[in-house]
């Protein structure tokens, strides 16, 4: 297989290629309105949960703070709208148990400029400045795993970071709000990217890219000569790498572009490097210089039951009900079941309602009808019979076909010691080859979640 | 509430199109040309034999599903993959009852016993013909010669025997077409007890003579090829066995090649390229990891080998494929993949785009966050 992949010229092995179906690569983003009412969960990224600093019935305007914490592993939020809070408490979550939230209500009259914000000058600040200045936005990874952005470019004291890894891959099928943000703010990507180059110490910095986007590569190609003509000295590449899920994870990136195996249960920065994604560093690039906080984030709304897909540029809170009726795709009274899931096909989140708002982990907003899954559910499944295909598919060489034997016989310790179920990082590539139509990648999700029980 | 009804499932939300129904079809598909070569070859009995036995194995698995003794059904074509392997691997003129009885045992005793599609643990259409080569020896061991004339007109006598009885002695049939006895037998047994050793490029197509042998070795390795191609089938299983036989055949024949035939022959004769094409491919009772597809293979070419030079019988294919069967989940433990990031760490791809550590960075610098060895010169950038 190795010698296949070296003659393909595929950057990492195994991994599968899905239909992209791209569906909006080539519209611009637009702006989606302002609901009237917006509800933004406490709990939107890994870490602690900050702690909302308004009270109810208090005015606030675009882009104050609205909830914080101390801790390290956290980040602050900051109000969508200009408005009055008018709710603070538990609201319907992504994940299904409702949240801790708060809810604005807009001023009818209100123009929604972003009025906060503590723009400082930035061009002698310290790494530890700018670490700060990342954390007064609010930043967390905007690509799905919505970790925060200030904890992971800041260094440990005995590591140093040669590398930064800009994140272009948008592997997942339907997405295209990465590949859009690359194309019309290639120029903030390029600031962004010089203040995580200060933050982290690196001195060089990669943007990986997916050869299927080569209208985004000659972009950034073009941006980073223009930079450099005006006198931007940090020494920046833009690389296509082979389209192949799931290239997004940064162990595949990194391996497609240095050669090199990171470390199982290690981090980037083992091998010096620090991987962040385009959408996060775009956006860091026009909030740092004016001390804004994160207040919108770009989302695909796509798939085949969205009449008007597109990237938008939604306001963070925004219900996903509005969302949806806005790009065409409305709840109608007797409408047959659809699926509406939160992030990619491969990897997302099927939600069960509508009044999930969009937070700032969530790339894209998929919709499949009724008739896109009677294709799946009119399935059956079969026992394994052994085809190997997910041995072949599996990005981490971990043997699923072996693990879902096991896990169909609750053999949790076992698969968490001899097989390395903990390597696995649910990308769904063997259950999306699967002939068998076996839900492999759920059970991981137990036997993984079981184990953690176990283990706590 | 008026909205419309949500549902929710687990990621993934997509999926490739292949399923065990087109990965089963697609085999049926690719013997299709193979069956009608070996008609072609034997006339109205092996198409009587080919009926026969894939009937009896898809009632057989009829009878097993609706009793919900076995997983799958009948739609998912595994069952004429049993039949259509088993009827090419008896001889052409076998008793059609005794052909029913092997389909019969191929799907009860072969994948039933065990559960069905998957679970079984041998290959249910070699468990089929070693119950009726154990069963009926002589009448499985009698072959005709292919080309006969008039072998679209009338049947090979043996072929119409009454169920439970012995079926016609065929030496009689085949005098009244002037040829001999000798003309009955495979190439393997001509070589293993009266020493004469056709040429291997007339058993690569099958096509010359009154010879008594299977459909030709070049068709079959053309249908695995689509297959290979389309991915149906794994390659390195066929190339590992078809390998390790050629490699052991060779090494013996140079050893002595008066005692030893050609690996060429070794190769084309007998049932070992249908074997290593259709038989050890069976994906439910072959290794998933691509290590152990090579170890298995490996281990049935050299059986295969083995069995045809020092055992009484001229043909090793099957019980090689069938202890290769029973070693399997052993080569699988053993064979395990190493994962990603698990391996030697220190090994970088030579051909990587950009160097780990930019060469910039002085070599000090560098030793403190990774270790030397990680450490390469940096490329210049084209």
């Amino acid at each position: 297989m190795k010698l296949v992949s070296y003659f393909r010229g595929e950057a990492f092995q195994r991994g599968v290629h899905p239909p992209s179906c791209k569906l909006t690569a080539e519209r611009r983003i637009r702006r989606l309105p302002f609901p009237d009412r917006v509800t933004v969960p406490l709990s939107q990224h890994i870490g602690k949960v900050p702690r909302a600093i308004v009270r109810v019935g208090q005015e606030v305007v675009r882009g104050q703070p609205i909830a914080r914490s101390d801790e390290w592993l956290s980040v602050p939020h900051h109000a969508p709208l200009s408005g009055v809070v008018e709710f603070i408490g538990l609201r319907p979550g992504m994940r299904g148990p409702w949240v801790e939230s708060i809810v604005i209500r807009a001023h009818a009259g209100a123009t929604q400029e972003d009025l906060w914000g503590r723009p400082r000058d930035l061009s002698q600040a310290t790494g530890q400045d700018i670490l700060q200045a990342i954390w007064d936005t609010g930043m967390v990874g905007l690509g799905g795993a919505a970790f925060p952005t200030h904890a992971k470019l800041s260094v440990p004291k005995q590591a140093k970071v040669h590398t930064l890894v800009v994140n272009g891959c948008e592997c997942e099928p339907y997405l295209t709000c990465d590949h859009r943000v690359m194309i019309e703010h290639a120029a903030d990507l390029i600031t962004g990217i010089r203040y995580a180059m200060r933050a982290t110490g690196a001195v060089r910095s990669i943007i990986g890219v997916e050869d299927n986007k080569p209208d985004a590569v000659l972009v950034l190609r073009q941006a980073i000569a223009d930079a450099h003509a005006a006198g931007v000295t940090e020494e920046i590449h833009v690389e296509a790498v082979p389209t192949k899920y799931p290239q997004g994870s940064e162990k595949m990136l990194i391996m497609a572009l240095f050669g090199a195996e990171m470390p199982a249960g290690g981090l980037p920065i083992a091998l010096g490097m620090v991987v962040s994604n385009v959408g996060t560093l775009a956006a860091l690039g026009k909030l740092l210089p004016l001390g804004q906080g994160l207040t919108e984030r770009v989302v695909t709304v796509t798939g085949p039951g969205v009449a008007k897909p597109g990237d938008y540029r939604v306001i963070l809170g925004t219900p996903l009900k509005f969302v949806l009726d806005y790009a065409g795709a409305p709840a109608v009274d007797a409408m047959d079941a659809r699926q509406v899931i939160l992030g990619g096909p491969m990897m997302g989140q099927a939600i069960a309602s509508l009044d999930v708002p969009i937070t700032k982990g969530v790339s894209g907003v998929l919709v499949f009808r009724r008739e896109d899954m009677l294709a799946r559910e009119s399935r059956q499944t079969y026992p394994c019979i052994k085809c190997g295909e997910c041995v072949e598919s599996c990005p981490m060489g971990l043997n699923p076909s072996t693990l879902g034997m096991l896990a169909a016989k609750r053999e949790y310790d076992l698969m968490g010691e001899q097989y390395y179920l903990g390597d696995c990082f649910e990308c769904g590539c063997c259950t999306y080859v699967c002939p068998s139509n076996i839900p492999l990648v759920q059970q991981f999700r137990v036997a993984k979640q079981i184990l953690r029980e176990k283990a706590a | 509430m008026t909205s419309a009804p949500i549902e929710i499932r687990s990621a993934p939300h997509v999926q490739s199109a292949k399923t065990v129904e087109t990965i089963m079809r697609n085999v049926v598909y690719s013997l299709l040309p193979i069956c009608a070569f070996y008609v072609f070859q034997y006339g109205i009995s092996a198409l009587a034999s080919i009926a026969v036995v894939t009937g009896a194995c898809l009632l057989t698995e009829r009878f097993f599903v609706r009793t919900g003794t076995q997983a799958g059904r009948l739609s998912d074509y595994s069952a004429v993959i049993t039949g259509l392997l088993l009827a090419l691997t008896l001889p052409p003129g076998f008793p059609l009852w005794m052909g029913a009885v092997a389909g019969i045992v191929a799907i009860a005793l072969g994948k039933a016993l065990f559960g069905g599609i998957g679970f079984n643990v041998f290959n249910p259409a070699l468990i089929g013909r070693a119950f009726v080569q154990a069963a009926f020896p002589t009448a499985i061991a009698t072959y005709t010669p292919s080309f006969l004339p008039g072998r679209f007109t009338e049947f090979i006598p043996s072929t119409l025997a009454w169920p439970l009885m012995i079926p016609a002695d065929a030496t009689a049939w085949l005098k009244a077409k002037n040829l001999d006895a000798l003309a009955g037998a495979t190439p393997l047994a001509k070589w293993k007890f009266d020493g004469v050793l056709v040429n291997a490029d007339e058993l690569l197509t099958s096509l010359s003579g009154n010879m008594a042998v299977g459909p030709s070795p070049l068709l079959i390795l053309l249908c695995g090829a689509y297959l290979a191609s389309r991915r149906y089938m794994d390659w390195r299983i066929p190339l590992a066995v078809l390998g390790s036989a050629a490699l052991t055949a060779w090494l013996l024949f140079a050893f002595d090649p008066a005692r030893y035939p050609n690996p060429f022959f070794m190769l084309f004769s007998g049932g070992l390229i249908l074997g290593a094409v259709y038989m050890a491919t069976d994906m439910a009772t072959s290794p998933v990891t691509p290590k152990g597809m090579w170890v298995y293979g490996a281990l049935i070419g050299l059986l295969t080998v083995v069995i045809r030079y020092y055992s009484g019988l001229p043909e090793g294919v099957m019980y090689a494929i069938l202890i290769a069967n029973a070693a399997s989940p052993l080569i699988e433990k053993i064979t395990q993949p190493v994962p990603f990031g698990r391996g030697v760490l220190d090994r970088v791809k030579k051909r990587a785009t950009y160097p780990l550590n930019p060469g910039y960075i002085s070599r000090e610098e560098a030793s403190a966050v990774t270790p030397k060895k990680r450490f390469l010169p940096n490329k210049p950038k084209k």
